[in-house]
């Protein structure tokens, strides 16, 4: 009797396998929704299931079924639910972790059994380096700095620029350096190159070396609290030059601890929450604050943008072949998502950068770059 | 000397047995538990080796050190260069290249042991060069200058770029640590330092802990002790942060801070100053509970109520037990014993201890 | 360098130095009477800094009188980790007392964390504070023309305490030797309250006038600031007040000159300052105007 029922089970499920596998396509998301930066997750899943509510949850007239697995913010989790979500869930591709740390870790198990994964926030270089099946939806601290240079020279025409970075931060060094290649290349000059530490309260021994140089130009690449000190200090040291720094600005105590000192600074940004550069992402803008009654966060749009860059390429490739649908993504270009127009290279994204200015005690978005 | 004292080469055998049933349980373990269990068994092994290291400094000779991260850093950093495949090298290293000779060698596989050796005599040298000026000086001196030379090695790694590859740390470490690698290292590392704290060398030790100048008057030279307790104490760190940074396959300068010299302060206190048993049980219960008390600071949900996890909760409490433990329970969980083969055997045979 | 610029420069260091300079006398003061480093001075220093913050902000009280509040309960702060944390050690063996510190500072920074939350917030100062004068070609903040008047203000007041005041006596009596002053019929354990009171009291004035200079206040804002300060006081000759100036003085000046001579070491700044720490105590580990370094049989 037992057996029975059993059996009956088991060919009950295969047949009910069978049945989705022929109506609906089976994507994986492997995200952080519970461990230490279970925040990230979850905003990436509300942005994923927002865009699923504005553009529908069908391609290829088939539905698109998400099967979504915790990995707790931990790497070997994250290798497991990677595993899982092929073997177990038959997924045609994987909306990866957040985190760099776990994307590293999940990357190599979808290079071996070929199933394509993109992340929507994984910025660590290494990601993406020498692997076909692995993406990511958002671009790179090398194609921030580059945008940040381009935008020094072109539109603010300047010539001399100095650094203030920190060095405790590994986002802060990487945009310093890059920042400094590009805008050398393009016929500026560094004249002066400082360093801080992350939690430093004092640097005016620095900024005055920097006034005595007289840059046009400071580049502060750093976290909201240090480039609100710096700001204030800078101003109080006598400095008139313009400030630029990155999205480490983008946060509200920037304005609470700097006050009318970081008036007039600049910043490079992912995007701008406040206003669409395109429909799709006005239309993803105002549908957030209709549902959350908030500003939308950076996180959330750029898992929107992973799931649409994998519905688009389902769809171009006309198949759920994972290979095809690899093939696909890579020639992913001019696509518009919620934060632009994104084109993939190498498996990292290239999209506009948003440059924004503080006016007014907010900031006010300004242009969007895209690095020549 | 009590009745029933064990003979030195029945000792011997009992070691020896100790050994065989610790490598036993490394190919159980190995072969039956979880990646997971694994993992906080691994992180144990090398708390009790960073935990006894700084016991016989802090307990055993009463010298109040603040620095085993510092020497952990250097250790770690030592096997992350040694042990970095020449590819990854170029990889990791795009900021600026790896200075020579670093980026023209490699160690095999095979020479991990050496690693881990160089790794703790630079650790070991790095103590010497420290201890000499402060061991001299009255207890607190010490440890305002291991702190600040924690400080400085934290410094050093995030500047000396084209060594340490700064903040972005070294990543794709290859991970030879497991439970074989780190069980032996917590075993020999007991072994080495128990035997040394039962030797004349640690009695001399205890009783600069008691007193110091009855120590020196007594006619032990105070400086000697201290240096040679340290910088051994400062070999084994070494050896720790090696074994750590091949497990978890990466290093950067925020892995070795002051929290790490916290913890294993909270592990010593725990299991009581001067206590080698205590610090490697406890050692072993706070990996332990270091995963339990993670759960704290997730959010839960039960029902329809969503509790939001309190992040940094656990320092919290480590810090509470730390205060409540000096003021009301000094000795901790061992006071100042040891379980020794006595102890075990008598309470096998059914008999009472000694006392 | 121009002449300008190395004016600057120097009146950074003193900006910078000044505020070590006080939260120096407070470590000092409580380590010459006690012979304990108050690991938690760094972390009074922090709390008074919100104390301020949150009576201008929550109970809109006008600034002078919050920061006065705040000050206040630095030292009622002060008195209970005296009371809670470091009294049932007193007779314990120094390692106990100084890991207790250590756990009391976490404890507080780590408090602090969960409760208030790591990222910072602007802390509001008047117009006297912030305001910034040039002098010969230098500009200068407000808050550096007071801090060393007001660190004068409190030697003095120190001075007065110690040296012409019942507890005062009391104070050096203590310090000389606890056991004969507690048969003298003193109340040492009141002495030491007082002795904690002052000393926090004292952190949470270097807390407001730091937040003035530097309007971020976060939890672990005191971290750093208190072991140069600490360090400042082993320079000086721990234990001595006008030491404990001196001290400060010198690591900021250092601090800040070092980097202006040497732009390409900036990133080095705060290892400098643990390095004098380190090459002081090879040398002169009594400091600057301190005795010699002697255990008492």
């Amino acid at each position: 009797m037992r057996k029975l029922f059993v059996v009956v089970l088991c060919v009950g499920l295969l047949l009910s396998g069978v049945a989705s596998a022929q109506e609906t396509i089976r994507i994986g998301a492997n995200l952080e929704m519970t461990g230490a930066v279970a925040a990230y997750g979850q905003m990436i899943w509300e942005g994923i299931n927002l865009i699923r509510e504005i553009v529908g949850d069908t391609v290829l007239g088939k539905k698109v079924e998400l099967v979504l697995v915790d990995n707790k913010s931990d790497k070997v989790e994250a290798a497991n639910a990677t595993t899982r979500l092929i073997d177990k869930e038959n997924v045609v591709a994987i909306i990866g972790p957040a985190i760099s740390g776990s994307m590293l870790a999940a990357g190599p198990i979808c290079e071996e059994k070929q199933i394509p994964i993109i992340s929507a926030t994984a910025t660590n270089p290494l990601v993406t380096q020498g692997k076909k099946f692995v993406f990511r939806a958002c671009f790179l601290d090398p194609y921030q700095a580059a945008a940040a240079a381009q935008f020094a020279r072109e539109d603010l025409k300047a010539e001399t620029a100095a650094i203030l970075s920190d060095i405790a931060q590994d986002y802060c060094v990487a945009l310093g350096n890059f920042f400094k290649e590009e805008f050398e290349k393009r016929g500026g000059k560094v004249i002066v190159e400082q360093h801080c530490k992350t939690g430093d309260q004092d640097f005016s021994a620095q900024l005055t070396t920097i006034i005595n140089a007289n840059p046009d130009l400071l580049y502060v690449p750093n976290y909201y609290t240090e480039i609100a000190l710096i700001c204030r200090q800078a101003r109080d040291l006598g400095y008139e030059g313009i400030i630029l720094s990155a999205d480490g600005a983008d946060a509200p105590e920037l304005f609470s601890v700097g006050g009318d000192a970081v008036e007039g600074l600049y910043h490079t940004a992912i995007w701008d929450a406040t206003k669409g550069l395109n429909d799709i992402g006005q239309k993803y803008i105002d549908r957030y604050k209709e549902k959350f009654g908030k500003d939308p966060n950076m996180f959330g749009a750029l898992g929107a943008d992973a799931y649409l860059i994998l519905i688009n390429a389902i769809e171009r490739a006309g198949s759920t072949d994972p290979v095809r649908i690899r093939e696909a993504i890579e020639d992913t270009e001019n696509l518009d998502v919620v934060t632009g127009k994104v084109t993939i290279e190498n498996g990292d994204a290239l999209k506009p950068v948003v440059v924004r200015k503080v006016e007014g005690g907010k900031f006010v978005f300004v242009k969007t770059v895209t690095v020549e | 000397m009590t009745v029933g004292e064990i003979s030195a080469r029945c000792r011997l055998f009992l070691t020896v047995l100790l050994f065989g049933l610790l490598m036993l349980g490394v190919v159980l373990a190995e072969r039956y538990l979880n990646a997971y269990l694994v993992r906080i068994l691994n992180t144990a092994c090398i708390y009790v080796v960073a935990a006894v290291a700084y016991n016989l400094v802090n307990g055993v000779t009463g010298q109040f050190s603040l620095g085993p991260n510092a020497f952990m850093a250097i250790g770690g950093y030592t096997v992350a260069l040694l042990m970095l495949p020449l590819a990854q090298k170029k990889e990791v290293y795009f900021l600026q290249p790896l200075i020579w000779p670093l980026n023209a060698f490699s160690f095999p596989p095979s020479l991990f042991i050496v690693a881990l050796f160089l790794g703790g005599l630079l650790a070991a040298l790095f103590a010497l060069l420290i201890g000499i000026p402060t061991l001299r000086l009255r207890g607190d001196y010490l440890a305002i200058a291991t702190f600040g030379f924690g400080e400085i090695v934290i410094v050093l790694a995030n500047n000396l770029i084209p060594i340490t590859n700064g903040a972005l740390g070294i990543k794709g470490i290859p991970e030879y640590t497991n439970l074989w690698w780190t069980a032996n290292w917590a075993f020999w590392t007991v072994f080495v330092v128990k035997n040394l704290v039962n030797s004349s060398f640690g009695r001399a030790l205890k009783a600069i802990r008691e007193n110091e100048i009855a120590a020196e008057a007594m006619g032990v030279n105070l400086f000697r002790h201290k240096l040679l307790a340290f910088v051994l104490s400062g070999f084994f760190a070494g050896v720790a942060g090696g074994l750590f940074v091949t497990l978890i396959s990466t290093v950067s300068p925020t892995l070795f801070t002051f929290s790490m010299t916290f913890n294993l302060l909270i592990i010593i206190v725990l299991g009581g100053l001067g206590s080698i048993t205590g610090s490697t049980v406890t050692a072993i219960l706070f990996a332990f509970l270091q995963e339990l008390l993670r759960e704290v600071e997730a959010p839960h949900t039960i029902g329809s109520w969503t509790f939001p996890g309190i992040p940094g909760m656990r320092m919290v409490v480590f810090s509470v037990i730390l205060v409540v433990l000096m003021i009301f329970y000094r000795r901790g969980l061992f006071g100042r014993r040891e379980l020794s083969f006595e102890d075990v055997l008598y309470l096998l045979l059914g008999r009472k201890a000694r006392a | 360098m121009s002449w300008v610029t190395f004016f600057q420069q120097l009146m950074n260091g003193i900006s910078v130095g000044s505020l070590y300079a006080l939260l120096a006398i407070g470590y000092t003061l409580v380590y010459g009477i006690l012979g304990l480093i108050n690991f938690a001075h760094s972390d009074v220093f922090m709390l008074g800094t919100y104390f301020a913050f949150f009576m201008m902000v929550i109970f809109l009280l006008p600034w002078w009188l919050s920061v006065l509040i705040g000050v206040a309960l630095c030292a009622v702060v002060g008195m209970s980790i005296e009371r809670v944390a470091y009294r049932p050690l007193r007779n314990a063996p120094r390692i106990s007392a100084l890991i207790t510190a250590v756990g009391v500072s976490f404890f507080i920074e780590n408090l602090g964390l969960v409760t208030v939350g790591a990222r910072p917030k602007g802390f509001p100062r008047p117009d006297l504070m912030k305001n910034v004068y040039v002098l010969l070609g230098a500009r200068i903040q407000g808050v550096t023309f007071w801090v060393p008047v007001i660190s004068i203000l409190i030697l003095f007041v120190l001075f007065y305490i110690v040296y012409r005041t019942k507890i005062g006596i009391a104070m050096r009596a203590v310090s000389r030797d606890m056991e004969t002053t507690r048969l003298m019929g003193v109340d040492v354990d009141r002495i030491i309250l007082y002795t904690f009171a002052l000393g926090s009291a004292l952190a949470g004035i270097g807390g407001v006038l730091w937040a003035c200079k530097y309007p971020q206040i976060n939890p672990l804002m005191g971290v750093f600031p208190g072991w140069k300060a600490f360090t400042a006081a082993v320079v000086g000759g721990i234990g001595n007040v006008v030491g404990a100036m001196l001290g400060g003085f010198i690591i900021g000046l250092a601090e800040i000159l070092i980097v202006a001579f040497f732009p390409g070491l900036t990133g080095y700044r705060d290892a400098f300052v643990f390095t004098i720490l380190i090459v002081f105590l090879l040398v002169r580990p009594g400091g600057l105007m301190g005795e010699a370094v002697r255990e008492k049989v």
